[in-house]
């Protein structure tokens, strides 16, 4: 890994001029910490993905398989006979650059092919060439190229670049989703054995020990044992999750960051904490131990086995619903793949009503799964919760929307809904950086990686900017998340660009807030610090 | 750019000088040729996107879902309902609803990002695009070949010469569409970041259009020919029954050459978004998908590590660690031993 620069210097390098020659000829440089690191070639092979090999992004030679030419031409007629979206997609782009300036990554770097316009064009010129007369004949001149090594080097360089966040889906006249692209891309590379070390492994974890960590059954159960210690310590109140019980109504699953990883943790001990005060029925999965799907960032077949045991796991423990936790690209899988993919639903399923106030969830009546937020707004909405705001006191916050619940979910209000009757002091960061306009953590989709920190923090720019604008302006101190990445990727924002910002989940707050029945007077919140008051 | 002008020139040329002398393909066979282009090539277009399924529900939400009873939804930009994606799609199609959402994002010393209103593109683009529609239609004057318009042709009439100046009467959606033209093409041209990504298929139907109308704007203001020879021409083109062609002037050829052009060019280029943003998945899906089954046709078996797999792969140290078991370590044992004999 390359060293970072400050955020000074940092934002000093960003040069938006572009170079004069044409983006065709101008190739990108794999300097370290540009790229992320190759997956294992066991780790494909493992998966069963085609082509398995051992590469390097730095050399020159990337082994791909003989017939890669064949290969990249079959997998691109598959994508434009599957996806209408993708086959759109390729054609009605009047290159209007509404989306130029939309796009994070063009924001942190300045290069011209993290405009989403552009980034589309690496794949559409290929396109052109053949699959569009104009491209046949004309060439270069119909914006056509062939395929050849160096432009399979170049997507990889920027469709790792993306992180399918969808913003600049938003502002296209005709909806053009450049994550459709990138799936698509990543797709293809894929077909020729090039995927990346940070995706595949967590994929491959996934599949076999239940979670993206590849925390195994015992371990699981151990670290949530431990920190339902913690839980006792804090509030004096002794709690014994249930595992892979039959006969609950409910079926809890969340990303498995939230029981491995610091800030996750505190969330994961609030869902554990509500859980509890209400006498919830319901059980932990050491088998579906993951909400996240790093497969969504592999293809539409891996999301699919992934995903499934979902559904696998409801019906053999035999639950009514699924409540599922704080996640970004988890409830894009969920809202808009899950039931198409692994559906219908198991018999023994059924459309989802919270046993604590009766409110049937119609909006989730196919996928049978209700978002944590949705369902503790519900219990607000009914006081059939106790939250004491003033514990949240000393902390001023502010919300970052996740891209996918945003954008592929239109989860807005409840998460706001819930943070207002837990805290006090709540503030919202500038309207084109949140909501459906939010900006991504400069992590998502599988870039959540080390090696490109500084790639990472040029993406976290907006964010971090309209966070530290917030921070300057009204003292925020804390901003709550419901995501898993989130509360991996913005700790290093928040350092970065706004520090002495802490970043929690939303139920870390709530967990804080919560009144629960024989509790010992909190004199600290659930990371052990003090609470300000607590000497009185 | 240069080649596109170019082409649009030498398209241009042709019609002044070779066209007159060949009356009968320039003024007949090829406007019928490429009116038929564009019909079969626009259903071929469309047919070919259809063919290929959705097979996700993918709609980009641009506002609150639909879920609890209150909290209010955004009932066109994250519609639920079939009505709701409907208005959705009118918003987009009618008023550019996505555009309209523009910004410009700048990065300010601090460093601070700010991100201006910026709704130029929105504007210029409803006025090229709503201009050029009361064009075509204005046109139906010379189409229809009856003294007496239809009352909302008329209307429309009257109010695009409500200025009441100039004889002719001077449209405003002449001076608008070429204002709405130079604008996209000033900012292809101008812009750093739209130059670097513009193709020659990005300038060809700029030039083409500006060609189209401004040739009819030097007809009907500043080269006055014999407008009721051309109306006496074109009615009968409408109505199948050509007449000569001989004898019309240079400048409606070049009108009209261009408008062949447009015709034949527009099924097999960009301009196909006006067809493609019906079938865009991201807008003309409703967000029901966590209410509503949205079928797969091409849906693969599901093929995952069962639980039956994951259990027998950690099944001894789940028992140790008190974890319910489908088959206990004894009774798999049992059964392997079973199996050897």
């Amino acid at each position: 890994m390359s060293k970072l620069p400050n955020a000074q210097t940092l934002a000093k390098s960003i040069n938006y001029a572009f170079p004069s020659a044409s983006w065709m000829d101008v190739k990108p440089v794999f300097n370290p910490g540009s790229f992320c690191y190759p997956a294992k070639e066991e780790t494909m092979a493992g998966l069963g993905m085609p082509h398995p090999h051992t590469w390097n992004p730095a050399e020159e030679d990337w082994n791909l398989p003989e017939n890669w030419e064949e290969i990249m031409y079959n997998t691109l007629v598959d994508k434009l006979e599957k996806f209408r979206s993708f086959k759109v997609f390729m054609d009605i782009c009047v290159r209007c650059g509404a989306c130029a300036d939309k796009c994070h990554f063009f924001l942190g770097t300045g290069d011209p092919k993290n405009m989403p316009v552009l980034r589309a064009e690496l794949i559409r010129s290929v396109y052109r060439r053949d699959f569009t007369t104009a491209g046949k004949l004309l060439g270069k001149l119909a914006g056509a190229r062939k395929l050849d090594k160096n432009v399979i080097k170049e997507w990889f360089y920027y469709f790792y670049q993306c992180t399918e966040c969808r913003r600049c889906s938003l502002y296209c006249p005709y909806g053009i989703d450049t994550a459709e692209i990138t799936m698509v891309a990543r797709a293809m590379l894929h077909e020729v054995g090039l995927g990346t070390h940070w995706i595949m492994d967590p994929v491959s974890n996934c599949n076999r020990t239940g979670n993206h960590l590849g925390i195994q059954p015992h371990a699981f159960k151990e670290i949530v044992e431990f920190l339902c210690e913690d839980i006792e310590t804090v509030t004096g109140i002794k709690i014994n999750p249930p595992f892979n019980e039959k006969g609950h109504e409910i079926l809890f699953i969340t990303p498995s960051g939230d029981v491995f990883a610091d800030p996750g943790i505190y969330t994961f001990m609030g869902y554990l904490m509500l859980f509890h005060e209400l006498g919830l029925d319901y059980t932990l999965s050491t088998y579906a131990s993951e909400g996240g799907n790093f497969g969504s960032f592999v293809s539409a077949n891996m999301m699919k086995k992934l995903n499934a045991k979902m559904y696998a796991e409801a019906e053999r423990l035999g639950v009514k619903w699924i409540l599922g936790g704080e996640c970004g690209h988890m409830w894009r899988v969920i809202t808009q793949y899950m039931e198409t993919m692994n559906g219908p639903t198991p018999s023994n399923m059924s459309v989802p009503k919270s046993p604590i106030t009766g409110t049937v969830f119609h909006n989730a009546a196919a996928t049978k799964m209700v978002h944590i937020t949705e369902f503790t707004a519900d219990l607000i909405k009914h006081n059939k919760i106790t939250l004491d705001p003033s514990r949240n006191d000393h902390r001023i916050v502010t919300f970052h929307d996740s891209c996918n619940p945003a954008r592929g979910m239109g989860l807005l209000d409840e998460p706001r809904y819930v943070l207002k009757a837990a805290c006090n002091n709540f503030v919202e960061m500038p309207e084109n950086t949140i909501r459906e306009q939010t900006f991504c953590c400069g992590g998502g989709s599988g870039l959540n990686t080390e090696e490109i920190m500084e790639l990472r923090m040029r993406g976290a720019l907006p964010r971090g900017n309209a966070l530290r604008y917030v921070q300057e302006r009204h003292g925020v101190n804390t901003m709550a998340c419901i995501c898993a990445i989130d509360r991996a990727t913005l700790p290093p924002l928040a350092d970065y660009w706004a520090p002495g910002v802490t970043v929690t989940g939303t139920h870390e707050l709530v967990a804080n807030a919560l009144v629960m029945k024989g509790e010992i007077k909190r004199t600290m919140d659930l990371r052990q610090d003090d609470l300000p008051d607590a000497e009185e | 750019m240069l080649f596109s002008l170019l082409a649009v020139i030498v398209l241009g040329g042709i019609a002044w000088l070779v066209a007159p002398n060949m009356p009968g393909f320039f003024g007949i066979i090829l406007p019928y040729a490429a009116v038929l282009v564009f019909l079969a090539g626009f259903v071929w277009r469309i047919m070919n996107w259809a063919k290929s399924p959705v097979p996700f529900r993918i709609p980009t939400t641009g506002g609150q879902q639909r879920s609890l009873d209150f909290i209010k939804p955004a009932r066109l930009d994250s519609p639920f309902t079939k009505a709701g994606t409907i208005g959705r799609m009118i918003l987009e199609v009618l008023l550019f609803r996505s555009l309209f959402r523009n910004t410009k994002a700048e990065l300010k010393d601090g460093p601070r990002m700010v991100y201006w209103s910026s709704k130029w593109l929105w504007i210029f683009a409803l006025i090229f695009h709503y201009s050029f529609l009361i064009i075509f239609i204005r046109h139906f004057r010379l189409f229809l070949g009856v003294d007496v318009l239809p009352f909302c042709l008329e209307a429309i009439d009257k109010v695009d010469s409500m200025l009441q100046v100039g004889i002719p009467r001077f449209y405003m959606s002449d001076a608008l569409i070429l204002a709405g033209l130079l604008f996209l093409l000033c900012r292809r041209l101008f812009d750093y970041k739209i130059r670097y990504i513009s193709l020659p298929g990005d300038y060809f139907p700029l030039f083409l259009l500006l060609g189209i109308a401004g040739s009819g704007v030097l007809m009907r203001y500043f080269m006055k020919g014999d407008i009721a020879t051309v109306k006496t021409f074109i009615v009968n083109l409408v109505s199948f029954g050509p007449i000569s062609a001989s004898g019309l002037p240079p400048i409606f050829f070049l009108h009209l050459l261009f408008i062949s052009t447009l015709l034949i060019y527009f099924p097999f280029s960009k301009l196909m978004h006006m067809g493609g943003v019906f079938l865009s998945p991201t807008r003309n899906l409703p967000n029901n998908s966590r209410a509503v089954h949205h079928e797969n046709p091409w849906n693969p078996p599901k093929k995952f590590h069962t639980y039956a797999a994951y259990e027998d792969d950690f099944r001894d140290l789940m028992d140790e660690a008190g974890l319910p078991l489908e088959i206990t370590p004894e009774e798999a044992a049992a059964r392997a031993g079973a199996a050897k004999e």
